[in-house]
């Protein structure tokens, strides 16, 4: 079986403290810490497995810049096989059409079977993978926390509402978004990483994809971001100050009149 | 004029509680626009859904097909493909079904897509404008969506302020002839229901709640040793139970267990909206956590910037000494 997974380098958010720039209209990027998108870890940990069982190679593939190399690296040193990385300046601001406009023109010139995806990245949108299938006019399971193969056929569980769990039979190929829990994505460490420095890892733009960048990047997007802002939220909460003792000391007022304790 | 179409999610009967949002939404959106309720399903769960929500909307379109009887994301897009008209505002609820449906449709409507809404700031000529959230609500933005050729949007349930049912006196129209063909090639089989744990956490009037700011399985114990404390229980946030921490039935969220206390205690938890939307009935919440950031200090009573693991043990000795 043959599996692509699209993974995406992300701020970390369990590392990172977002603050505004002084302009008040982007992040302070100077210091953010990056890594590879949580929810990618499980799906390029599925394919992995998927592939041990029934034999095939796994593809992982991004949209990004040169950096984001080293997330395509990463998940290659888990075990993918290839990697491609899809570039161009022309790319930049690309809303999620744009991004699955770029990822349909490459998937087209493999052969794959199953196309992965994280259920949601940064920017907590979840669009990607849903709009990739359609593109293709692949079925399309998203939230998938659970996958079956067996006879060329595929089941998949979906995490719906209050941890129940719906279950769906569908033609391949597909696509799929992966849910977090699915496994536990195996840890990679410096020498996995050096194993796969060298690997060739082919770079793409626009006209390698034969795509018109009038329909990519900023010029193709139809939803754009203006800029980043921290809302108002009125009070928010109490907070309580002074040293711990302290701290605890009002903590257990509180909790008492309010039937804590 | 606008266009606004709203898909009304229902289970057994009764329609989600987006279903009263939904009004709010598209007034921010156009004050003049008009707002069509749109309704999938078959027999008599949908024609009571269809009939309730004549009392929140003035044009409701409902659609019976046996194959609809289960919201299967990829049948009810063919549907609304040939329902929608390609220009039009169409909103759906960011849950697990609207996540399943909407980018494809606006693939399909050749529409433009944005994700999540949780405000509108009106129309500008064929622009409009939004609010969202990004990095796990650490930060919100604007987003400008050309609506020109369409939009299909979804909007994060309790965003919105709940309309009153009984404001309109609509009707229902049967677009059910209109379905088109309904093949798929996803098939529903069953719905597997969660398991049940070996505590009920619904049934806890204070839960002491952990989330990544454990750090460790080992540091559980602390945690369990604070819940002891306060004669209550642990529950959790999703990455515990990812990370096989803690069972599944101790998760409070969305995709896991929705929670009525009295008192929550969110120790080291970020605050995300699918872990809020769990918890429910407005408890006294407590968020202790080391990053002053963490979006749990919007929604919480009372903060403490601490470490977790310094702050329980200390808490827990407080507690046993009263």
């Amino acid at each position: 079986m043959e599996i692509l997974v699209c993974v995406k380098r992300v701020p970390d958010t369990a590392e990172n403290e977002f603050e505004l720039n002084s302009a008040g209209n982007d992040l302070d990027r100077d210091d953010l810490v990056y890594s590879v998108n949580e929810w990618d870890n499980y799906a390029v940990e599925e394919a992995i497995q998927i592939v041990d069982k029934v034999g095939g190679s796994v593809t992982v593939i991004t949209v990004g810049d040169d950096e984001s190399e080293e997330v395509l690296r990463r998940e290659m040193a888990m075990g993918a096989n290839n990697g491609i990385l899809l570039s161009d300046d022309a790319f930049e601001g690309s809303d999620g059409l744009g991004i699955a406009a770029i990822l349909k023109a490459e998937t087209q010139k493999g052969n794959y079977d199953l196309i992965m995806s994280g259920a949601q990245a940064d920017e907590g949108a979840g669009q990607v993978g849903g709009m990739l299938a359609a593109m293709l006019d692949y079925p399309y399971a998203s939230l998938v926390n659970k996958i079956e193969i067996s006879d060329g056929k595929i089941t998949v569980g979906r995490e719906i509402e209050g941890g129940n769990q719906e279950m769906n039979e569908m033609d391949l190929p597909c696509v799929l978004s992966i849910q977090t829990g699915i496994n536990e994505p195996r840890y990679v460490g410096i020498r996995g990483i050096r194993k796969v420095a060298s690997v060739d890892i082919p770079v793409k733009g626009t006209s390698d994809l034969g795509l018109d960048a009038a329909n990519v990047g900023e010029a193709g997007a139809k939803t754009k971001r203006v800029d980043y802002f921290v809302p108002d939220t009125g009070e928010g909460a109490e907070m309580l100050e002074g040293s711990t003792d302290e701290i605890i000391e009002k903590l257990i007022e509180k909790l008492k009149a309010k039937g804590g304790l | 004029m606008t266009q606004i179409f709203a898909y009304i999610p229902f289970k057994n009967g009764a329609a989600e509680d987006v279903a009263l949002e939904y009004p709010s939404a598209a007034k921010k959106i156009d004050e003049g626009a008009s707002l069509t309720a749109v309704v999938t399903g078959s027999g008599a769960d949908l024609d009571k859904v269809a009939d309730e929500m004549t009392s929140i909307y003035s044009e409701v379109i409902k659609i019976d097909h046996a194959d609809l009887a289960y919201p299967n994301a990829e049948v009810v897009r063919k549907v609304l493909v040939n329902i929608i008209p390609t220009d039009a505002i169409f909103l759906t609820a960011h849950d697990t079904f609207g996540m399943d449906l909407a980018p494809g449709l606006s693939v399909k409507m050749d529409s433009a897509y944005a994700a999540d809404m949780v405000d509108f700031e009106g129309i500008d000529g064929t622009t409009l404008k939004a609010v969202r959230q990004e990095l796990g609500g650490a930060v919100s933005t604007h987003v400008a969506i050309d609506i020109s050729s369409g939009v299909v949007m979804t909007v994060r349930p309790g965003s919105f302020a709940p309309v009153d049912g009984g404001s309109a006196s609509g009707a229902v129209v049967d677009k059910s002839g209109d379905a088109g063909d309904l093949s798929a090639k996803r098939k529903f089989l069953e719905i597997v229901a969660a398991e049940v744990g070996d505590v009920d956490i619904t049934k806890s009037d204070v839960l002491v709640s952990v989330g990544r700011g454990i750090e460790d399985e080992e540091n559980i114990e602390v945690a369990q040793e604070l819940a002891e404390a306060m004669n209550s229980v642990v529950s959790c946030s999703r990455p515990i139970v990812d990370a096989k921490w803690l069972e599944k039935s101790r998760q409070v969220g969305t995709s896991g267990q929705t929670v009525k206390p009295k008192v929550y205690m969110a120790m080291g938890i970020s605050g995300s909206f699918q872990h809020m939307g769990g918890v429910k009935g407005n408890p006294f919440i407590v968020a202790v956590n080391k990053n002053p950031k963490a979006p749990i200090f919007q929604v919480a009573d009372v903060g403490i910037v601490e470490d977790i693991l310094d702050f329980m043990p200390e808490l827990t000795e407080a507690i046993n000494d009263l």
